[in-house]
């Protein structure tokens, strides 16, 4: 017989172990959706998953589109731990983008070795800017951060539309909706000769050494573990929460805003409508994968990374549908949620006693 | 033993002769990568239509559809490269630049950008369709069937492109009926079904009867046949989406153009071009007008459809004037095109201004 109990206090084990089950269930379901659709299982399985990073080109791809989503998750989950629901990273990373393109075509045709840090910079600025707007409109005036902060991305997006349609648009680009190229200083180095992955990367390093320190050696770190458990007894503490929400707000939108700017100054090098396949959002997916830990961030940015990868590869080699990148994104964050109910449950095997 | 060696000598001789065969009929592979998906009924769906007549004329084909204008782009044309394709057509404008990039990989592979100005290398190639010319024929229906002498035109970006359809469609509509004003509403999208819709409700809101469009969803004719009244479709024929709202469509027929190409690389005669074809050489292709046209409408229609076909009409004739009255085009002439590229002023008769 099968018993359902309730648990006496969340499992730790299970904490870190419901992922790793997401993940398996995903492939299980995929795998299936793969069979119904008329392919063999596998085969996919192995296109969508293997071949895609199964070479040198192939495995700086990942770490190219894990970048941006390992920098935004990390900063995502100082808001998440301490009950902050920023739902805008797209917007605080667009508009960090908005900010840090906008000085690095101040110096077009310039170079310089100040360039590049005042772009970085910029950007962080740029989305901390954006990030203060649903903080200080929670602190002062109670409004819900979750609405304003996911209304604020398509305000920063219909900018962006404006800017690079109109005032910023390449003067001999035949008005088309894009900004002139960089110039080399503005842009971020390459790692490697012939491929695309860049310095970025050692920003969202920097990020996850930066977070662990923040959550497990620090007094705001304590805070913010409080006041994620409790709202209460962080006021019964005698936190000073407004200062706190601000702070998370502006370290998430820093990170976001850094993420923008690696894809401008990186990979695409100028500012056009389309800079970001919706990172901000999909970050909320590793976050939350990750378990708001910075290692497991790193880990779950890689496994998220695959889909966008795989279902390219799939599509070229096996003729699947592309969006089916979109439905494992999906499937991993509905089964995480699902399997989240081990965390305060336990199945229970109950023999028959002979 | 003697026959032996002579036996071994001719198979050996035919092995070789089908190698070389094998060799120089080489297969063919060709990519296509589209912005949306290949269902959007519109840019995408005509694309594909293409892809299709490609595989038809017995070459291979591989296709990535909903690939972004962003980083993604270009790791999916180094993929295809990689992947032992030898042309690669690229469909959506964004894609200029990644296309440029990885062409420079790779030299032996061929590639085509749809609607770009940039051929950095000698391996790509630009094509668009003259669909000024298909406005011209729906600016005449237009004109014509309009009786609030207001229509309606759903633009997506103020880009060349867009204000030379802008230009063409108003212009055949004045002709035919020189009280007309064409109002615009700009919808910064070349597809959101959503948005589409509430343009062109805002439209047929103004007072215009015939709504004509330059975004690629279904949804604006689809407005128009609920509102009672006339629209054109996009890209392809839309008429089963509003049977009664379209008076026909403007196609985007690129199947000529892909199959003429892979062929050019099969042979080995490819070689860089800039091509801009309309009505006469079969990109651009009216679809059957609606019985609701006057039959001396439609006998017009294909008149002029012939004419633009040859050659003897040209959409931009003289004397054509701006909004403020200043010629552009003088009498007898035609615009050239370099003057059609670069387009950014509006004819006299076009409501508002162009949004910088």
């Amino acid at each position: 017989m099968i018993k359902i109990v309730k648990r006496d206090q969340p499992s730790r084990a299970i904490f870190f172990f419901t992922p790793v089950l997401a993940i398996i269930l995903t492939l299980v379901a995929g795998g299936l959706i793969f069979f119904i659709l008329g392919f063999k299982p596998f085969e996919a399985l192995k296109f969508f998953f293997i071949v895609p990073i199964a070479d040198k080109y192939g495995f700086s791809e990942l770490l190219l589109k894990a970048t941006p989503l390992c920098l935004i998750a990390i900063g995502l989950s100082f808001c998440f731990k301490s009950n902050n629901w920023n739902i805008g990273a797209e917007g605080q990373l667009t508009f960090g983008a908005i900010v840090s393109g906008g000085v690095a075509l101040l110096f077009y045709e310039q170079e310089g070795f100040y360039i590049l840090p005042t772009v970085i910079l910029a950007g962080a600025i740029g989305g901390m800017l954006y990030a203060s707007i649903p903080a200080i409109l929670k602190t002062y005036f109670n409004t819900n951060e979750i609405l304003v902060s996911l209304m604020l991305v398509y305000v920063s997006k219909l900018i962006l539309d404006y800017l690079v349609v109109g005032p910023w648009s390449n003067p001999e680009g035949f008005n088309f909706p894009e900004t002139r190229q960089f110039s080399d200083s503005a842009k971020l180095p390459l790692l490697f000769e012939g491929l695309r992955i860049h310095a970025g990367i050692f920003l969202a390093l920097a990020a996850v050494v930066i977070s662990w320190f923040v959550f497990y050696k620090t007094y705001l770190g304590f805070q913010m573990k409080v006041s994620g458990f409790s709202l209460k007894t962080a006021k019964y503490a005698g936190y000073k929460g407004k200062k706190m929400i601000i702070l998370v707000f502006l370290i998430s939108g820093a990170c976001a805003g850094l993420a923008g700017v690696g894809e401008i100054t990186g990979p695409i090098g100028q500012l056009h409508r389309e800079i970001s396949p919706d990172y901000g959002f999909t970050a909320i997916i590793v976050a939350f994968l990750g378990r708001l830990h910075p290692v497991g961030i790193i880990f779950a940015s890689l496994v998220v990374a695959i889909t966008y990868l795989g279902a390219e590869t799939a599509q070229i080699f096996m003729q699947i549908p592309k969006y089916t990148g979109q439905v494992f994104q999906g499937m991993i964050l509905f089964f995480l949620l699902a399997s989240d109910y081990l965390l305060f449950f336990k199945i229970k095997f109950i023999g028959l006693k002979k | 033993m003697h026959k032996f060696l002579i036996r071994s000598f001719v198979s050996s001789l035919v092995l070789l002769f089908t190698l070389t065969v094998a060799a120089v009929a080489k297969d063919v592979k060709a990519a296509f990568v589209y912005i949306g998906p290949t269902g959007d009924h519109g840019w995408t769906y005509q694309h594909d239509v293409g892809r299709k007549a490609v595989e038809a004329a017995g070459f291979k084909t591989t296709y990535v559809e909903g690939v972004p204008e962003s980083a993604d782009a270009e790791r999916v044309l180094r993929q295809l490269a990689n992947s032992g394709h030898d042309v690669i057509f690229t469909t959506s404008f964004g894609y200029m630049n990644p296309t440029n990039k990885v062409a420079k990989e790779f030299p032996n592979v061929k590639f085509e950008h749809a609607t770009g100005y940039k051929r950095e290398h000698p391996n790509v190639s630009t094509y668009a369709a003259r669909f000024y010319e298909g406005r011209t024929i729906l600016g005449t229906i237009a004109g014509t069937m309009t009786k609030s002498n207001v229509i309606g035109y759903v633009a997506s970006f103020p880009i060349p492109e867009v204000i030379r359809g802008i230009n063409s469609f108003t212009l055949a509509a004045q002709k035919v009926n020189p009280n007309i004003k064409t109002k615009i509403v700009w919808a910064f999208t070349w597809y959101d079904p959503g948005k589409e819709a509430e343009a062109a409700k805002a439209l047929i809101d103004q007072g215009a009867d015939v709504i004509a469009q330059h975004t690629d969803s279904t949804a604006i004719v689809q407005m128009a046949e609920k509102a009672g009244v006339y629209a054109f479709g996009q890209a392809s024929d839309m008429d089963k989406f509003a049977p009664k709202a379209v008076l026909t469509s403007v196609e985007n027929n690129w199947g000529p153009y892909y199959v003429d190409r892979v062929k050019a690389v099969a042979n080995g005669t490819w070689s860089q071009k800039d091509t801009w074809h309309g009505i006469g050489d079969g990109m651009v292709v009216i679809s059957d007008l609606d019985s609701q046209m006057p039959a001396d409408l439609r006998s017009k229609v294909k008149k002029l459809q012939a004419d633009l076909a040859s050659g003897k009409v040209h959409s931009f004739t003289g004397p054509i004037y701006d909004q403020k009255g200043n010629l552009m085009v003088a009498e007898g002439k035609t615009a050239d095109d370099g003057m059609l590229a670069g387009m950014m002023t509006y004819v006299k008769g076009v409501e508002g201004d162009i949004p910088k």
